[in-house]
């Protein structure tokens, strides 16, 4: 009686399953050329980081928190980064760290534009937002899904996870800060003869680029929640080393990678931060 | 004088059915029936006025009377529903993409209500924004830029923000911007109405000396009439999207072709309006340095007045006399009149508003006495010329306290 009447159901899952499918099988010359990218991506990021010798990292670490913020800050981050290596997590860390990278590089590339030409376009504007928002609602273990079938296991489909997760507010705050470049400043750029292209480049994302830093911001603390959540799909790293703690129940490890895994995040987010800062100029 | 711009018929309509409401304006409906019954909003209805080459044109109307549309028809950045522009015998409204581009560029520049300057970029970086986008070379721009920001009195200031100036200097940079491409003609939209009232006028005295070095062709809007008719070498009028009246300031202020302007006139305090060369008339009597004592006092005597300025060659002002200094020196028979000669009387030039003639007008016991820049004299102002100067033509019995 009060239960839904079973006669009467609909599974909108098959559908998906079905067009995934489709997508796999006939798109395959498409998902190989992004498997040859994300790696290409992911395994230079990975060859830089690897190179700088350790000592080299901590000391770039210490520089940056110093130079963007202060000294205390510089301390701080190196003394972060220092105990992840006396943890003995340091290789895991890198490849954590390459993948963020690779992921927010391509975010960008894909959300950028996206996002600029959304701000110009009300009918592109109109799809995106319920699509976005669902993107960013859906818990974000269900891209592991698709990302398997499409890539198979590791590291390319868990940036492909990640990217997906992670670009929505890379979009919507570039489409937000491209609207809102006052109306009177884009005006006097095209009284003055600048092509579309012209008041793009030397107004609109000069003025846009405060808010935009704050996006990517946000791509990037995404982007590190989903590496830890898609190594359940075999990447490898910090969040490969969680789950192992799970599976058993070994609250050292967990602990131990956790808190690298914090230090990281922090690092990251800060450092962001500080850049995003030094764009502002009202 | 050639004319540098030509509007004929020039129709802007808001809204996404332009073609109908045109038809409806055509028709003779009104703008608010128009809006009311299809929702089109009529911006400017068939304007048309031409403005001639180094010509000051002002155009004043309430707000929402579509004086900013008006001005954004002449450099497309509103796309006119119908009608002509036509700028050095071209039509703009016909040019392509990059004939629009380079007529930007080049011939127009617009200085903006709120400065629209760019805050992510040095003064020096915004002044040279125009020159940067003509591709011309970072060396020549930034020279021509830091002259521009010089001229409107900015050196000094050439690498700081926008947004660390007042807005009196931000609206110089506005202008230094407009400047730096010289371009032939200045679209200025309400540039001083963000300005507090003693930094405008300082505005408004330095726009005048540029227009007067720079001979710009100048399209300036305003809904202050003081400063319409102060700048303008002609005014237009506008209401609800149409120009009601054009001509020069003396014209609108003597024959209010409405009872809409004749408000708007109303308004206006005189006193900042009519120039000394308005009201001054020729001396009845004049004497000159070489007449003598006697001929001084006879004219004084037939025209019954009780002083006479007395002239030298070509109409020069050599000084005034008077009736008793004159009966005086006649007792001790003296005649030449170069002892009686008194210099205290004020002395003016033609161009001078009577708002500051007032005060020497009701202290000096002389008519003020106008000049040219050679001190020839040119006229007389007595002081009943200036009190009737202040009234209202049409409204010949209101009475005008001060
Ligand atoms: N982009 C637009 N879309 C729709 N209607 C507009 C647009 N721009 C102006 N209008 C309308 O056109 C009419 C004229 O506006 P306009 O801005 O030209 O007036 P204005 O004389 O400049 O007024 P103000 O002194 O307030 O600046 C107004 O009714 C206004 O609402
Ligand atoms: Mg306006």
């Amino acid at each position: 009686m009060n239960t839904f009447p079973d006669f009467f159901q609909f599974d909108p899952g098959i559908y998906v399953e079905a067009l995934v499918r489709w997508l796999t099988i006939n798109f395959q010359g498409f998902f190989d050329a992004l498997t040859t990218i994300i790696k290409w991506v992911v395994f230079n990021t990975q060859d830089v980081l690897t190179f700088i010798p350790w000592f080299l990292f901590i000391l770039l670490i210490f520089l940056l928190g110093w130079k963007l913020k202060s000294l205390k800050s510089g301390l701080g981050y190196a003394v972060m980064i220092t105990l992840v290596g006396l943890i003995g997590l340091w290789d895991e860390m890198i490849f954590t760290l390459s993948i963020v990278i690779t992921s927010v590089i391509l975010s960008i590339i894909i959300g950028i534009p996206i996002g600029i030409y959304s701000a110009y376009n009300q009918r592109l504007e109109g799809l995106m937002k319920p699509l976005l928002d669902g993107m960013q609602t859906m818990p974000s273990f269900v891209y592991l899904i698709p990302a398997m079938i499409f890539f198979g296991l590791g590291t390319v489909p868990a940036v492909f996870a990640t990217i997906v997760y992670s670009t929505p507010p890379c979009i919507r705050l570039t489409s937000l800060a491209i609207k809102r470049v006052p109306e009177e400043m884009r005006e006097a750029a095209y009284a003055f003869g600048s092509s579309r292209w012209q008041a793009l480049i030397k107004v609109e994302l000069p003025q846009a680029m405060p808010t935009i830093m704050a996006g990517i911001n946000q791509t990037t603390m995404l982007a590190m929640s989903m590496v830890v959540i898609s190594s359940m799909i075999g990447a490898k790293g910090l969040g490969e080393n969680v789950l192992i703690a799970i599976n058993r129940t070994d609250i050292a490890m967990g602990f131990n990678s956790g808190i690298s895994i914090v230090f990281l995040a922090i690092i990251i987010d800060r450092v962001t931060q500080m850049i995003s800062q030094k764009y502002e100029h009202v | 004088m050639s004319k540098k711009i030509e509007v004929k018929n020039l129709v802007k309509i808001f809204g996404s059915k332009p073609k109908l409401a045109l038809k409806r304006l055509k028709d003779g409906w009104s703008k608010d029936k128009i809006l009311n019954t299809t929702g089109q909003t009529v911006g400017v209805n068939n304007a048309s006025f031409s403005v001639d080459d180094g010509e000051f044109f002002v155009i004043m109307g309430l707000s929402g009377s579509g004086k900013s549309t008006l001005i954004r028809c002449l450099n497309l950045l509103n796309m006119p529903t119908s009608g002509e522009v036509i700028v050095d015998g071209e039509d703009i409204v016909k040019f392509d993409k990059k004939q629009l581009r380079e007529f930007r560029q080049k011939k127009v520049a617009m200085v903006f209500q709120n400065f629209g300057l760019f805050t992510h970029r040095t003064l020096l970086g915004n002044v040279e924004y125009g020159l940067e986008i003509r591709n011309i070379d970072k060396d020549k721009r930034q020279q021509i830029a830091l002259e521009t920001l010089e001229s409107v009195g900015l050196k000094g200031w050439e690498y700081k923000k926008p947004t660390e100036l007042s807005g009196g200097m931000q609206q110089r940079v506005g202008l230094a911007r407009a400047l730096a491409n010289d371009p032939d003609i200045l679209l200025m939209d309400e540039p001083f109405s963000a300005l507090d009232p003693l930094i405008r006028r300082d505005m408004q005295v330095e726009l005048l000396e540029i227009q007067s070095k720079l001979k710009k062709t100048i399209v300036f809007i305003t809904h202050d009439i003081n400063e319409a008719f102060k700048l303008g070498d002609r005014v237009a009028v506008m209401k609800d999207g149409k120009i009601v009246q054009q001509g020069n300031p003396e014209d609108i202020l003597n024959n209010p072709s409405d009872e809409y302007i004749e408000d708007f006139v109303k308004s206006i305090d005189r006193t900042k309006v009519i120039q000394a060369k308005n009201i001054m008339r020729k001396p009845n009597a004049l004497v000159s340095m070489k007449d003598g004592v006697r001929v001084a006092i006879k004219e004084m005597q037939a025209n019954d007045i009780s002083s006479v300025f007395v002239v030298g060659e070509k109409m020069k002002l050599e000084g005034i006399v008077t009736i008793d200094d004159c009966v005086e020196a006649v007792k001790n028979k003296q005649s030449s009149l170069k002892d009686l000669l008194r210099h205290d009387y004020y002395k003016t030039s033609e161009d001078e508003y009577i708002e500051h003639l007032l005060e020497n007008a009701t202290k000096s016991r002389y008519p003020i006495v106008v000049v040219n820049d050679d001190n020839r004299l040119l006229g007389i102002i007595v002081r009943t010329s200036i009190l009737s100067g202040l009234l209202p033509s049409n409204s010949d019995t209101e009475t005008i306290s001060f």
